[in-house]
């Protein structure tokens, strides 16, 4: 019965590493806020078509390789 | 709906997890943030399709997610090379140690199948409830809770089973103990 709740113990402790680890590594990302470049996009996209036209300008030049 | 101000900011300020997200889906920091920019602009290409008042963040990570699977399908994963744009997107350096725990994790982390990982980062890492990580990888719940599960199980089995063993009470103990007996 010890060996069992011993096994218990440790199996959680290894979750809460994991789950402590994950959080780290997601959480570093958060702290850098937004980049500029994502901030400018934003704001400068009058609105969906804008958008929509900025999609497909960057899937041609991606296929395309630029003409 | 409408690209009004207060959504626009409302989009902005779900880019830092959108960020965290892509990175840990993809393991690269300059394809992450390529990522992020496909799915904003898909996002305001689509607004119409918002429904005002659900969940801004949620709807923004199925796009994300959506682009990835659709990505992946197309290019491998370069992960060689995901290890060194992890890090450059670090602001500070860790100390040696938490360095090398850190790349141990990401490599075990990158070991999962793709449905575990992002089921574990959504629940584990940006706080979604089941109901809305089943709503962004669009399955049941039930499905999202055993790839949390098992997500879990093999990430403790690749990272911490030597570690387990020693300190199972099966073979140290007895032998500590058989030591001092005889």
């Amino acid at each position: 019965m010890k060996e069992a709740k011993k096994q218990g113990g440790l199996n959680a402790e290894i979750q809460s590493r994991i789950g402590h680890q994950l959080r780290a590594m997601y959480d570093d990302v958060v702290r850098q806020g937004v980049p500029d470049r994502f901030a400018e996009l934003i704001r400068k996209l009058d609105g969906p078509e804008a958008a929509a036209a900025a999609v497909a300008g960057g899937d041609t030049d991606k296929n395309n390789g630029g003409d | 709906m409408p690209l009004t101000n207060e959504l626009r900011d409302d989009i902005l300020a779900s880019v830092p997890s959108l960020r965290a997200f892509a990175i840990s889906l993809s393991g690269n920091g300059d394809r992450a943030d390529d990522l992020v920019q496909e799915t904003l602009l898909r996002a305001i290409a689509n607004i119409d399709s918002f429904q005002p008042g659900s969940n801004l963040p949620a709807w923004l990570f199925t796009i994300l997610r959506n682009l990835f699977r659709s990505d992946y399908r197309k290019r491998r994963r370069e992960v060689e090379d995901a290890e060194g744009n992890y890090a450059k997107t670090l602001k500070s350096q860790p100390s040696q140690t938490a360095h090398l725990e850190f790349e141990e994790f990401r490599a075990a982390l990158d070991k999962l199948p793709q449905d575990q990982r992002e089921a574990l980062i959504l629940v584990g890492a940006s706080g979604f409830s089941y109901e809305d990580a089943a709503a962004i990888c669009g399955c049941a719940v039930g499905t999202i809770k055993s790839r949390v599960n098992r997500a879990r199980s093999k990430l403790s089995a690749l990272l911490y089973v030597d570690s387990a063993e020693d300190f199972g009470p099966d073979n140290t103990v007895r032998a500590v103990i058989g030591g001092n007996g005889g």
